[in-house]
């Protein structure tokens, strides 16, 4: 029985059997212990100081005074320097400023601050010393910290050897909230090597030898790779939206549209400095960041009401040279800023003043001008018309600053700048407009980049206007596709028409003038894929309701070649015509041999997954997923081979492929065997299951006393019932059929 | 292989059933009709004239005596194949969804609608296969299925289980004598529900469609899944072909889900599976709805399907039909013979 309270004994109060003062939590108050606001926050140490007497105190003081008021306020009455008993100061001083924040920057800034050239100031928050200072928390034994032993990491270039030695790319599939990646197996199902679920939040992406994959997340970037496929690099940058690499994979562009906010307790890699700044530019080797930007906060045209509303920041806002040295951003009508790597200093100290400036380009490849042996890095950029001054169009080489040419035009509304991928050329598509403004037309400006003095050729025989343009990689042919109609929110998109250019034959190594070669008229077609190999080329028709077309294309076809043709440096030949319902994004595999077009449920919902095309546009591969999202190719690095060892292994190409066609058809062969032993065994089993059902159900029929044919039964009945009533007809039928017929004259 | 065209129905197809000698088709639909027809050439036969409602379901006795159908009127009735008379009225309190004749047609089973605050059943009727025999008031057995509604329902070989399909997407087996509920597996997606389900000859195993794209074969005594056929839509139909191992499954994008009605985007086409090795041989166009049913003549010669569309299209297999045959069914077969 619980004692009740009549009944209840001092004994049972066990106020006495426990005490709380006894109970020792001094490990959990250390543990726990709250810092609070001491009071001292306004209060710094300054330690380093020479040591000096009572009559050059003052002095000494005045002299501090300077550098301590350089990072907020205090008064010659606010320090304190203890003297020691040999009437010499101690060496350091009490400082109280005015706030906690200029305490708190005079410790930032001022320590580790040369005082004299034989004193070097340090600056400590009193509380700190009070904290760490206090006996016991810190231990007077010097511990070394410990160095993990060096662990050599797997090779991140792994990707490149491929187990079978097919040498087969791999590519990267995000669907659903999964990301995996494959082995392209053209016909057959992709082998899997990775596959996790939630890898990234937003999107994925290769850098651009393929060395890793980037992963997006509210936090940051994160880099994976190797054959493990390890993180390798993390890049905090809070609610991180886009990405970009540098062309040589040594540094990585991050931009989110919301400012940095950087919280009270500070942030694991960036600083105070980056508060309020959109862009962080990271180098990828040590993953830290090397520099930060604002967004330019640039104002469109006025509209209709007179207000200027902000342009949308263009991606990539900071452009890269080929050899990874310079990083460019346009102030767009303004200027050109082009900083140096590593250091992040914008070079020369200045910004390359460029009034009205539009848009500009680095040459995707460090240029070699004829006649031109000093280092240099060439950008074009574009300028309008500005009053009575002509637009512009200029080609600048860096460090330097020299404008290399520049090109006058005239009645300009826009230009695209599109390079070589060699930068052997430079494109201009410029779009004119009459005196009236009511018409439109197109010309094409070329720059010969590597010729001397840089001729630039004009392409004006396009009437009408050029709705995409593209060169063919490390070649001289090109494709455009125009439209006679604007192209506005129409619901049925204009007919377009897709022309291909190409130099004419000349005698030598001369590159001869551009030249029409064949308009296609009345396609749908607005995209253009070239292989990254040049050649073959995929013009297709992308996000678009009505149709979806891939057309291949060879421009070296070896066949025929019209008479025509004769002059030009192509044969064109339309190989093979695909279509992939609803089509949104397209890509060549690195070795242009495939072409992977995919549907993805970013755009629209419907029939999403991928299609593999071989380089002749033959359908490899359908696969059909529900909310399919993203395929990538890996890319891989250039090629380690010499010009000498390439050029030999063009030559022995047929030995080589002999081998690959005889372990291709082995490899189908003996895929064949095994899906037909797959198939015996299959059939096997369901005979075997539907022998052993059929004898239970018999022997469950008989057990009942059912007939084996039960309806054979209920039929009997039911004719036997009918029987005697209707009696049996025979119904005879009788057909004729004529076999031959032959007509015979009697005479 | 011409279809033959079944026009006579002005509104979506709901079920289409043959007869056990495949000679006639029994076809009902949302306009209210319970139309006959002959398979050989698609001539209508007649109509049975009752129902004030949509009717959901058909089905007919293993003799071609009398058939059972079920509508959205909260009745079950019996008819006289011969001579179109209503042989016989069930009430319920919601509608019928499903109904089906056991192995010999002695015993009917119905699925009602869940509404109204009445839990969706399975009831049981007993049933005198003659036209002029009096037909029991009584529902012989009631089974409530109270977790999730029940959408289709059939009876195994010798009557001994009821299965049915659920709207959860889950398969219940119950004791054909009894109603107790013995399983209940989920066997599609969640909450993707069964569509149709429809019997091997033997009644041993069966086929299931369901809206999550998948079609399965299941055994009737220990629901095991044997085979599994992935579709590209959601499925509203699917039966077993005798005579060559075969599936064909219907389906297609619901029209309240289809944003662009083009036919492509629909995918209103019969597809055809190989019912051992799981691969898909083949599809018939000619729909421009979904396929709401899909039925195989019991002796092989040829399938029907009922579409949204109001159209019954009546196919009979070609030679490449029952020519065709995997190697391994070749090579069985030249050991056989």
């Amino acid at each position: 029985m619980a004692p009740s309270f009549d009944t209840l004994r001092d004994e049972d109060l066990d106020e006495d059997d426990f005490d709380e003062e006894e109970v020792d939590i001094s490990d959990l108050r250390e543990k726990y212990e709250v810092q609070l606001e001491q009071g001292y926050d306004t209060f710094v140490v300054v330690d380093g100081l020479p040591p000096v007497t009572e009559e050059l105190k003052p002095k000494l003081i005045k002299f501090l005074l300077k550098k301590l008021n350089s990072v907020g306020r205090t008064k010659e009455e606010n320090i304190f320097m203890p003297m020691g008993e040999d009437g010499t100061s101690q060496r350091f001083a009490f400082v109280e400023y005015s706030s906690a924040a200029e305490a708190a920057a005079a410790v930032r800034q001022l320590d580790g601050v040369p005082l004299d050239k034989k004193n070097t100031l340090r600056v400590n928050k009193m509380t700190d010393i009070d904290r760490y200072g206090r006996e016991g928390r810190i231990s007077d034994e010097y511990h070394p910290p410990q160095i993990p032993p060096f662990e050599p990491s797997k090779h991140l270039r792994s990707f490149m050897a491929d187990p079978t030695g097919r040498g087969r790319d791999q590519f990267v599939l995000f669907r659903g909230e999964n990301v995996g990646v494959f082995w392209n197996n053209e016909k057959d199902q992709p082998e899997n090597i990775v596959d996790r679920p939630g890898w990234t939040e937003t999107f994925v992406q290769w850098s651009p030898f393929g060395t890793y994959l980037t992963s997006v997340h509210a936090q940051g970037v994160q880099l994976w790779g190797g054959p493990d496929w390890e993180r390798k690099k993390r890049f905090a940058h809070p609610f991180v939206n886009l990405v970009a690499f540098s062309p040589n994979e040594k540094y990585l562009v991050t931009w989110s549209n919301r400012p940095i906010s950087i919280p009270d307790e500070g942030h694991p890699a960036l600083t105070l400095d980056d508060d309020g700044k959109n862009y962080v530019i990271w180098d990828i080797e040590t993953s830290k960041p090397l520099r930060s930007f604002a967004q330019l906060d640039t104002l469109g045209a006025p509209d209709e009401n007179g207000v200027k509303k902000p342009i949308k920041a263009a991606w990539p806002a900071f452009k890269w040279s080929a050899d990874d040295k310079y990083v460019a951003r346009l102030n767009p009508g303004q200027s050109i800023s082009v900083y140096e790597l590593p250091r992040m200093n914008l070079l020369d100290k200045t910004v390359i003043k460029l009034d009205g400036v539009v848009d500009f380009d680095w040459a995707p490849a460090t240029s070699q001008r004829e006649g031109v042996k000093t280092y240099e890095q060439l950008f074009c950029f574009w300028t309008p018309e500005i009053g009575s001054n002509p637009a512009r169009v200029g080609l600048m080489s860096i460090p330097s600053k020299e404008i290399v040419r520049s090109l006058n035009l005239f009645s300009v509304t826009d230009a695209k700048l599109h390079w070589q991928s060699d930068a052997a050329y430079l494109c201009v598509k410029v779009d004119r407009h009459s005196k009236s403004k009511k018409s439109q037309a197109t010309t094409l400006e070329i720059f010969r980049v590597k010729e001397k003095g840089v001729p630039v050729e004009v392409v004006d025989t396009i009437k009408d206007t050029v709705i995409n343009f593209a060169w063919e990689p490390k070649g001289d042919r090109f494709v455009t596709i125009t439209t006679t109609e604007p192209v506005g929110p129409t619901a049925v998109p204009p007919k377009t028409s897709v022309a291909f250019f190409c130099p004419e034959k000349m005698k030598g190594n001369a590159i001869g003038n551009f030249k029409h070669l064949r308009t296609l008229d009345k396609k749908n077609s607005n995209a253009i894929y070239w292989s990254p190999k040049g050649r073959f080329v995929v013009v297709a028709t992308v996000h678009n309701q009505q149709s979806s077309d891939l057309d291949f294309f060879d421009l070296d076809f070896e066949g025929e070649k019209p008479e025509s043709d004769k002059d030009m440096t192509a044969n064109l030949q339309l190989m093979s015509t695909a279509d992939h319902y609803g089509v949104t994004d397209i890509e060549w595999d690195p070795s242009g041999r495939f072409v992977a077009t995919w549907a993805s449920a970013w755009k629209h919902s419907m029939e999403n997954g991928y299609h593999i095309y071989d380089f002749k546009g033959e359908a490899l591969r359908e696969e059909p997923i529900e909310k399919f999202k993203q395929f990538a190719w890996r890319p891989r690095p250039a090629t380690l081979l010499s010009k000498e060892e390439q050029k030999t292994i063009r030559k022995n190409l047929r030995e080589y492929s002999r081998i690959f066609e005889v372990e291709d058809a082995e490899r189908v062969n003996s895929a064949d065997v095994a899906v037909v032993e797959d198939r015996r065994r299959i059939l096997q089993e369901w005979l075997a299951w539907r022998e052993s059902v059929e004898a239970d159900v018999a022997e469950e029929r008989a057990e009942l006393g059912l007939p084996i044919d039960p309806i054979a039964e209920l039929l009997k009945a039911k004719t036997a019932e009918l029987g005697p009533d209707e009696e049996e007809k025979i119904i005879e039928e009788i057909m004729e059929e004529v076999l031959e017929e032959t007509e015979e004259i009697v005479t | 292989m011409r279809p033959i065209l079944l026009s006579g129905h002005e509104r979506a197809l709901t079920q289409i059933k043959y007869n056990r000698d495949g000679d006639l088709i029994f076809s009902v639909s949302k306009d209210q009709q319970i139309c006959v027809w002959f398979a050989h050439n698609g001539e209508r036969l007649g109509t049975y004239h009752g129902h004030v409602g949509a009717i959901w379901t058909v089905d007919v006795d293993p003799t071609s005596t009398i058939i059972a159908s079920g509508s959205a009127d909260n009745t079950i009735r019996l008819w006289d194949i011969k001579t179109g008379k209503n042989l016989k009225t069930w009430e319920f309190p919601t509608a019928v969804k499903r109904v089906e004749f056991n192995e010999d047609g002695t015993r009917l089973l119905g699925v009602t609608e869940k509404r109204m605050g009445h839990l969706g059943t399975i009831v049981v009727l007993d049933i005198t296969v003659d036209v002029d025999a009096e037909q029991n008031d009584e529902k012989a057995l009631t089974i409530v299925c109270d977790e999730s509604k029940a959408t289709v329902a059939g009876w195994s070989y010798l009557s001994k289980y009821i299965i049915a399909g659920h709207e959860d997407g889950s398969i219940s087996q119950y004791d054909g004598k009894t109603g107790d509920l013995i399983y209940n597996i989920p066997i599609h997606e969640l909450n993707m529900a069964i569509t149709d389900l429809q019997w091997s000859p033997d009644r041993t195993y069966f086929i299931t469609a369901s809206k999550d794209k998948t079609s399965k074969l299941i055994t009737a005594h220990d629901l095991e899944v044997l085979k599994t056929y992935v579709a590209d839509t959601p499925l509203n139909s699917a039966t077993i072909t005798t005579k060559k191992d075969f599936v064909v499954l219907g389906g297609g994008q619901a029209a309240m889900d289809v944003t662009r009605t083009s036919a492509r985007q629909g995918k209103f086409e019969a597809r055809f599976y190989h019912k051992i090795f799981e691969d898909e041989i083949g599809r018939v166009r000619g729909h421009f709805g979904p396929l709401n049913t899909v039925a195989a003549d019991p002796t092989g010669k040829g399938y029907a399907s009922g579409g949204e569309d109001g159209y019954v299209r009546v196919h009979q297999f070609d030679k490449g039909y029952f020519d065709f045959m995997y190697e391994v069914e070749r090579e069985r077969q030249n050991r056989l013979g």
